[in-house]
């Protein structure tokens, strides 16, 4: 039964409607697998199996029913094996962030974009490892230890959505969710030769997202390609009453059918090719490129002028809404609590040591930036470039439809490569960080393999609520090119 | 830029966050380093340009004040590290 994780999102769903297999003929296949390399890769931090195979006995009694009677066509993730990012909650099951504050925290209720998926008929195998409270590029910030990148499993899968990318990477599942503060899905889905969502801001509910920039947050999603990923965004996003940063705005009608790129506008930022970026990472972008124009796009070369901004605002503005938000880990209503002589103690030993280094220095940067007296000098000022940044995007979508750029300086790097240093683990989001700042989408997806035999992606930014542009220009990529179908090794491994 | 011991000892009491001598020492120097990098923002012309808070338009929509049921306050409690009487049991907050 290996050979049914093979399967894409897709192959899946159309396996299940024709009655090739059954969900939980499925969903056992996924479970073994993550059995059989998940001592290896550890992508998962909780598994959920009685409750997956529940979910697809009763997706198989919809299928069934269905087939009886089909006069609506079947939901497109009845029966599909998904699996979620330790950020989301999902009620009754472990939820940790990563963190150690966390530890043995149930959730009172589901998030809503999960909630969304498994209305639909879409199946929970387990709660994914991310960098704690989502802080990291890496996932090796997470208090559970790191997660193993497929394609090397000396190699990070990069973060903070790192479980779900290398549980989708190693065919453990078909489809992962992530979320994106400031690369988060984008970037482990270019480690990891996969195709990656970042949402428009407000365009997905963060209702049962634990919150780390509320500003920035957004939920993805990371599959095979495009074609996978259209029926998870469809689903789970749109407006939800429960989270006030939630737009009304109606979903796109996204076509994959028939697809012309001729006479669309890709700009390509010239601030993006620095010096310091990877050699074949610049030229799989610049071929990846090419193959856009020869499909009818004209490229134009546009300027986001305060692209070397994002950075230094980034790291402003997130760790100071992060410092609001983790003010609520205090050992009162949740989490372990660590004693003290007081309260006051109580609140020092629990935060303490209970959050990893890495939250403890984004609170204190953020509790830095928003003191008296640097208020303005710090936050305030990184809002109003954040303004720059934001109108860079807005200035540039009057000239082109889509912008093309690099996802990382580089591919997968070494666990432990960057050390104890900060600020180089930063500079790997510069090509991220400023999509989360304008609050647009943005697609990743696999452009060629370097040197290494590593996955080298790329990535499309579209205007805020304009995903559909970037599904259907990354389906006409991928439908001339195979990048998105290799796989490695370890994912071809039969567990039997 | 250099952020003293002292300065990160006041930081971290503000974040109620315990750190060890040597924690002390390393963030310092981190964090020094990370301001350092983000004071390049210091030099931006950013005259007459307004914050951005959110990139929405429309913020904080309401909606009528209509009581709703709460979830359950056992459900609520399950993750208590310490309930009694259907109430988080906590240290004195008061002398």
């Amino acid at each position: 039964m290996a050979d049914l994780t093979q399967l894409s999102l897709l192959e899946a769903f159309h396996g299940l409607r024709r009655g090739d297999f059954s969900a939980e003929a499925l969903a056992r296949a996924c479970l073994e697998r993550i059995q059989a390399l998940d001592d290896r890769v550890h992508a998962f931090l909780t598994l959920t199996p009685e409750l997956a195979l529940e979910q697809a006995r009763s997706a198989d009694r919809s299928i069934q029913a269905w087939r009886r009677s089909p006069d609506a066509p079947l939901p497109p993730l009845m029966g599909i094996p998904l699996a979620i990012k330790d950020v989301l909650c999902l009620e009754g099951v472990p939820t940790t962030c990563g963190s150690r504050i966390l530890e043995g925290f149930r959730p009172p209720y589901t998030a809503t974009s999960v909630e969304r998926l498994l209305q639909a008929g879409a199946i929970a195998l387990g709660k994914t490892n991310t960098d704690e409270f989502a802080m990291g590029s890496s996932t090796e910030n997470s208090a559970y230890g790191p997660t193993h990148n497929p394609w090397d499993l000396a190699r990070v899968p990069g973060g903070s959505s790192g479980g779900s990318a290398a549980a989708v990477a190693a065919r453990m599942c078909p489809a992962a969710l992530g979320t994106d503060t400031g690369g988060s899905v984008r970037q482990p889905a270019s480690f990891c030769g996969l195709t990656g969502l970042k949402t428009s801001y407000g365009r997905v509910s963060r209702y049962g997202l634990i919150a780390y920039g509320s500003s920035l947050d957004t939920v993805g999603a990371l599959a095979r390609s495009a074609q996978d990923l259209l029926p998870i965004f469809l689903t789970m996003a749109g407006y939800d009453p429960l989270d006030s940063t939630s737009l009304p705005e109606p979903l796109p009608e996204v076509s994959l059918e028939g697809i012309s790129l001729k006479g669309w506008k890709i700009g390509v930022p010239k601030e993006y090719f620095i010096e310091g970026m990877q050699e074949d990472v610049e030229s799989a972008i610049r071929a990846a490129v090419s193959v856009f124009e020869a499909q009818g796009a004209e490229i134009l070369e546009i300027s986001l002028a305060h692209t070397d901004l994002a950075l230094p605002v980034y790291y402003l503005i997130a760790p100071a809404e992060a410092s609001a938000n983790l003010a609520r880990y205090d050992g009162i209503r949740f989490g372990p609590r660590l004693e003290g002589q007081d309260l006051l103690e109580q609140y020092l030993l629990t935060r303490g040591q209970l959050f990893g280094p890495e939250v403890k220095r984004r609170i204190m940067l953020g509790t830095y930036a928003l003191s008296a007296g640097y208020y303005d000098a710090y936050y305030g000022q990184a809002q109003k470039v954040r303004t720059l940044i934001r109108q860079d995007f807005e200035q540039a979508f009057e000239q082109v439809d889509l912008i093309a750029c690099p996802v990382a300086p580089t591919t997968a790097f070494r666990i432990g490569e960057h050390g104890d240093d900060p600020l180089s683990m930063y500079l790997e989001d510069v090509f991220t960080l400023p999509a989360n700042l304008a609050g647009v989408p943005g697609m990743a997806f696999p452009v060629g393999f370097d040197r290494n035999g590593l996955p080298i992606g790329m990535q499309l930014n579209a205007p805020h609520l304009a995903e559909a542009r970037l599904f259907q220009a990354t389906h006409a990529y991928q439908s001339v090119t195979d990048w998105h179908r290799r796989q490695p090794e370890l994912s071809r491994e039969d567990p039997a | 830029m250099a952020l003293s011991i002292e300065e990160v000892c006041h930081i971290a009491a503000l974040a109620r966050l315990s750190l060890t001598p040597e924690e002390e020492r390393r963030y310092a120097e981190q964090l020094s380093a990370i301001l350092e990098y983000a004071a390049r923002l210091r030099n931006v012309d950013t005259s007459g340009i307004p914050p951005t808070a959110s990139v929405l338009r429309v913020n904080a929509p309401l909606r009528p004040d209509e009581p709703r049921p709460s979830p359950p306050r056992e459900r609520i409690l399950q993750n208590a590290p310490q309930s009694e009487e259907g109430m988080f049991r906590v240290p004195p907050v008061l002398d």
